[in-house]
């Protein structure tokens, strides 16, 4: 059993008691535990479910590697699921809850996934991809989903806050053992600004763990006064809790600091990302150890030798009372040395390597550990805790065994350095012999912008092993990075340390050396998704040669701990399986972030009212006191309708449409882009934009226009004003105007430079309103000012003067068919405008009408809509806009593509009017059916439509299409398909539903 | 996020200030071009694994389009120019020439 002893535990604080809940029950543990360490301290080695076999699982590690001990955190608003038990601190009213199991933790349904484990080899769900369709629906899928997945997603809004920081240094140092710290120091004490960051709430360290002894003293009361060192530089900056995430491009780095999750009623962020701009990095990240393949080592209580190590002296816990160190290295036996120190049981330490005479083996015997020389686990015994291990020759199969019982095993497959940040942006890696593990090759680090390295890497992240090593690596390191940033690091040497002398390990890859297949199908690789030795043997038989695609086929290394366990033993394996050295097959591509981070934390202040910027028009709050339903257009919100009493949306809108074609309506159209293109090759640039020709435009006169891409599809339209010889107004769609004005500067920049033409985008400048209808010079004949008679101010024309006192320039150009005026008015006047407008309206009939009613009149006239009759794959020439294309320009943007053979097909889709024969609505998006099928064997379509509305003035649906030979077919009937599957017939008219001939709008 | 220096105002702008407009020096083939040189025009890139010459435009600084020669491998910045160029200047494909001896050179 696992339980707390006595006097142990240097993390605790045992005055600081602490009650938490785990699946309900509640249970004890100190200031200080880990979630892991508290639930082990009460005895709680069952947490988990595996993936994909739902096995139990219990902790194998005791950090960020921790690839079980998942669990679902808190509750309600501060649910968060597949928590790390092992990187959670303990705090007062904790509540978590196990997960991938059901109904309960100890009985679990999916664990028939276990005794189905043959039927579930690599490659499982790629093969079953490739059965008929049927079988995937009715068999495959109903299982799967039921089994498959971690914890459940969060259903509430998240109650905490996130923050995102900039910070600039000149060294980054990620890692807060000996050699963070060290590094730090001699970076920091050339003058350097120096960021040290530790993922923990502790520094150090293994060091202090390990017994190690700097400059004379514990390694853990070199750390304490080093850190003050460092705290009283005004040039270092410290965080712990905060892990470097990732490195990228041009000394880019994320760290990721959790600032309340150890104390949730902190009135602060929960976690605060740190945007991290340094010249140097230094990455002092340690090391990870690897667990052992031999069979059954997935069952609780197996564990790695440094996390049962960790558990003993960091919080007090005994994980096992008898524990049977299996190993093929030193670094283990400081596992069983400290075990038997606390006076627990060690029975035996088994070694694969056949002779053993290190220091620290000597130490164990001496102890009266028995050493057990060239020996191997062959089989754990236990179900969901283990019982004994039967051990065997590790040069053998498996056979000759001979028990031991024990309730934990501590295994250690050696040491490989954490080289992920290192790798982020490009470091590569050389194989180490004599340690099998990757470590950096200091001679191809991540480039800068200047081709110079800018990481470095620091003691035992470098592939340093040993204690005199680690200090002298990390303070070269130190050095190097200060210098690189321009400082002249101190002459000052590192501190000594006593160096211990560790024999070599021994690479073991499969636990017996000649494990049969039985054996290696329970030896597990990934615990998390479950692949084991086996999988990886079966997809090098299947052909899977390279270590990307092994990776996607078994799914080794992609669960949530990505691999940190099981990377090297995999490819080991695969590399075997290949025959070929283990540099050959590589390493998986390690990419951001080190172990996963909040999605909170990814978006910092940017929700809620503050996501995006939000528009408002001069009119804006007018809309809003009205009570409009407002909808979004690009960042700007614009009233949809503006419904009265108790109106329907759809009430609202053919009041509005009806009000202002029998009396007089007001847009607030000042979201529509307004741009002023001005200089002596004006006329000539917009020749080129637009596909007409502007440049004989005459100053006072407005002309419709429509932009085209390269590609010859359309993208923009709008009127254009002619101000002066050198001047023009472009209006272009409300959501366009930022992206045309880019689209001008780009060509006046890149293309055409020496053109003598600017551009401003004027937007926001002017408040524009749109004043429609019949009684539309009523109104403003009575608010007086310019002439607006039809003599003065003639369709398509446009003027300056003043209307009811405001400065004014007045389109008459329009949209809905009617007599209409577009008025622009200083932004500062337009609130006060559009009150005066409404007010002298009044007797008119002057009503407000929002984006909905503007979208049905322009329908109602045929009018085309960008980004509705237009997708990016639609020409001017489908949408019957032939006249707006000149014939006369040798060139302007697109002319070009639009002579390609498939823009000229006379079989393109076209424009035309869409009338329901019994006048309901058309569905928005509804494809029109066609004889025959495909060669995917799906219905053949023979147009679709674009538009669609209910038409108050027509009292029936009508709707704009684009149509095969539309145009040429006039009055037929074609079927619309409805998701339903059923059709509905529809006519071919017109697309100009309204007042064909155009005479309301010139009147 | 790699860093840049507009050449315009002299910023060294974050990626996020800078918005990426691809291969720099197409050759605009418009009125009368072939059905090839369209081709080209509109669709053909290089995606080379070292120098590489991009435009880039300084969107959220002074708004100028600027010219980069970087090594898309390394992310070595060998410099950065005027848009206004049909061609990287000289001085500048030199230097990339003495960096990598054994670069193409520019086409
Ligand atoms: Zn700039």
């Amino acid at each position: 059993m696992s339980a707390r002893i006595q006097n142990m535990g240097r993390f605790l604080n045992k005055n600081a008691p602490v009650t938490f809940t785990f699946n309900g029950q509640s249970l004890g543990g100190y200031r200080g535990d880990t979630l892991a360490s508290a639930l082990l301290a009460n005895d709680r080695m069952l947490l988990g479910r595996s993936f994909k076999y739902h096995r139990p699982r219990g902790l194998v590690a005791s950090g960020a590697e921790e690839p079980n001990a998942l669990v679902n955190m808190g509750q309600g608003a501060g649910f968060e699921p597949n928590q790390r038990s092992t990187t959670t601190e303990l705090f007062d009213g904790l509540t978590a809850t196990s997960q991938n199991h059901w109904p309960s933790l100890n009985f679990d349904v999916g664990v028939v996934n276990n005794y189905a484990a043959r039927f579930l080899p690599a490659g499982f769900y790629y093969k079953t991809f490739m059965f008929p369709r049927v079988a995937w629906k009715h068999l495959f899928e109903p299982v799967v989903r039921h089994s498959a997945g971690l914890g459940k997603p969060p259903k509430e809004r998240d109650a905490d806050r996130y923050e995102h920081f900039y910070f600039f240094t000149d060294v980054l140092v990620v890692g807060g053992g000996i050699a963070g710290l060290q590094a730090a120091l001699a970076a920091a004490s050339s003058g350097a600004k120096v960021l040290l960051i530790e993922q923990t709430a502790h520094w150090g360290g293994r060091a202090p763990v390990d017994g190690a002894e700097i400059g004379g003293k514990p390694a853990e009361d070199w750390v304490a006064e080093t850190l003050v060192t460092l705290q009283g530089m005004e040039n270092v900056t410290i965080r712990n809790r905060t892990m470097g995430a990732g490195v990228y491009d041009h000394g880019y780095a994320l760290g990721y600091e959790r600032i309340t999750d150890h104390a949730p009623d902190t009135d602060a962020p929960r976690h605060r990302l740190w945007r991290i701009r340094a010249k140097q990095i230094i990455t002092a990240t340690g090391a990870i150890e690897r667990s052992l393949s031999f069979a059954g080592n997935d069952i609780p209580g197996v564990m790695l030798a440094s996390a049962v190590r960790d558990y003993l002296v960091n919080w007090g816990v005994a994980v096992g009372q008898r524990t049977v160190v299996v190993t093929n290295n030193d670094d283990a036996y400081r596992t069983a040395i400290a075990l038997k120190q606390a006076g627990l049981e060690v029975p035996a330490i088994i070694d694969a390597r056949p002779l053993v005479d290190g220091n620290l083996p000597n130490q164990a015997r001496a102890l009266g550990i028995e050493v057990r020389e060239g020996r191997a686990i062959a089989k754990v015994k236990g179900g969901k805790r283990v019982t004994g291990v039967d051990i065997c020759l590790q040069d053998g199969d498996g056979g000759a065994r001979e028990e031991i019982k024990c309730d934990c095993v501590a295994m250690s497959g050696g040491w490989s350095p954490v080289v992920h940040l290192w790798s982020h942006c490009g470091g590569k890696l050389n194989w180490v012999e004599d340690q099998a593990h990757f470590a950096p090759d200091p001679n191809r680090p991540p480039t800068g912008a200047d081709g110079q390295g800018f990481v470095l890497t620091a003691g035992i992240a470098s592939g340093a092993m040993d204690t005199p090593e680690v200090l002298k690596d990390a303070h070269a390191a130190g050095k190097s990075a200060a210098k690189a940033a321009g400082y002249t690091p101190k002459r000052a040497g590192p501190p000594k340390a006593r160096p211990t002398d560790e024999a070599l390990m021994a690479p073991v890859w499969i636990m017996p050396a000649k494990a049969t297949p039985d054996l290696k199908a329970k030896m597990w690789l990934d615990f998390q998704n479950d692949v084991k030795v086996s999988d990886v043997q079966l997809a090098a038989r299947e052909g899977y040669e390279s270590v990307e695609h092994t990776k996607r086929y078994t799914t080794l290394g992609m669960a949530t701990d990505q691999g940190k366990l099981s990377n090297i033993n995999g490819l080991a394996v695969l590399s075997d399986a290949l025959g070929q050295p283990i540099p050959q097959t590589g390493t998986t591509t390690f990419r951001p972030p080190y172990t996963p981070i909040s999605m909170g934390a990814i978006a910092g202040e940017a929700r809620g009212d503050i996501f995006q910027p939000l528009r408002r028009t001069p009119m804006h709050d007018w809309h809003v006191e009205q009570g409009a339903y407002m909808e979004p257009v690009g960042q700007w919100r614009r009233p949809y309708c503006y419904p009265r009493g108790g109106e329907t949306h759809a009430q609202a809108v053919a009041r509005e449409v009806n009000n202002t074609r029998n009396n007089i309506g007001l847009l607030d159209a000042s979201t529509l882009g307004k741009i002023i293109v001005k200089g002596p090759d004006a006329g000539r640039f917009l020749d080129m934009l637009y596909t007409n020709m502007m440049s004989s435009l005459k100053p006072g006169r407005c002309r419709y226009g429509l932009m085209c891409n390269e590609n010859g599809f359309l993208m923009d339209d709008g009127v254009v004003a002619r101000i002066d010889g050198d001047t023009f107004l472009c209006h272009t769609t409300s959501g366009g105007a930022e992206h045309i004005h880019a689209w001008m500067e780009e060509w006046l920049q890149t293309e055409w430079w020496d053109w003598k033409v600017y551009v401003a985008n004027v937007t926001e400048q002017f408040a524009q309103v749109a004043v429609v209808g019949p009684n539309a010079r009523k109104l403003l004949e009575k608010l007086g000012g310019m002439d607006v008679s039809k003599e003065a101010l003639t369709f398509m024309g446009w003027a300056d003067g003043t209307i009811g006192g405001f400065d004014a320039r007045v389109c008459r150009i329009s949209f809905s068919g009617e007599l209409s005026y577009e008025i622009a008015v200083p932004a500062s006047q337009g609130r006060a405008f559009w009150d005066a407008l409404h007010a002298a309206g009044a007797e008119f009939g002057a009503m407000a009408y929002g984006t909905e009613a503007l979208h049905i009149m322009r329908a109602e006239k045929g009018f085309i809509m960008i980004g509705d009759e237009t997708d990016g794959t639609v020409i001017p020439q489908d949408l019957g806009l032939h006249w707006a294309i000149s014939k006369k320009k040798e060139d302007f943007l697109g002319k070009r593509a639009q002579q390609r053979s498939h823009m000229t097909d006379p079989n393109r889709w076209k424009l035309v009017g869409l009338e329901t024969l019994d006048g309901s609505v058309l569905p928005d998006g509804a494809y029109a059916l066609a004889e025959g099928e495909n060669a995917n064997g799906q219905r053949n379509m023979q147009g679709r439509v674009t538009s669609t509305y209910h038409s108050p003035t027509l009292e029936r649906g009508i709707a704009l299409g684009l149509v095969l030979h539309g145009p040429d077919r006039m009055g037929e009937v074609i079927e619309f398909g409805l998701i339903d599957g059923t059709t509905v017939p529809a006519k071919i008219v017109d697309p100009v539903f309204y007042d064909k001939e155009g005479e309301k709008q010139n009147v | 996020m790699l860093i840049l220096t507009c050449p315009y105002c002299g910023v060294s702008a974050e990626e996020t200030e800078l918005h990426a407009g691809g291969e720099a020096h197409l050759t605009r083939h418009a009125t009368g071009a072939s059905d090839d040189d369209l081709q080209s025009y509109l669709f053909y890139r290089k995606n080379p694994k070292g120098v590489h010459f991009e435009r880039w435009r300084h969107s959220n600084g002074c708004g100028k389009w600027f010219h980069a020669a970087r090594c898309t491998m390394t992310l070595e910045v060998f410099g950065t120019y005027s848009a206004q160029t049909t061609q990287p200047p000289a001085d500048l494909i030199k230097k990339i020439k003495q960096k990598r001896p054994d670069w193409e050179g520019w086409t």
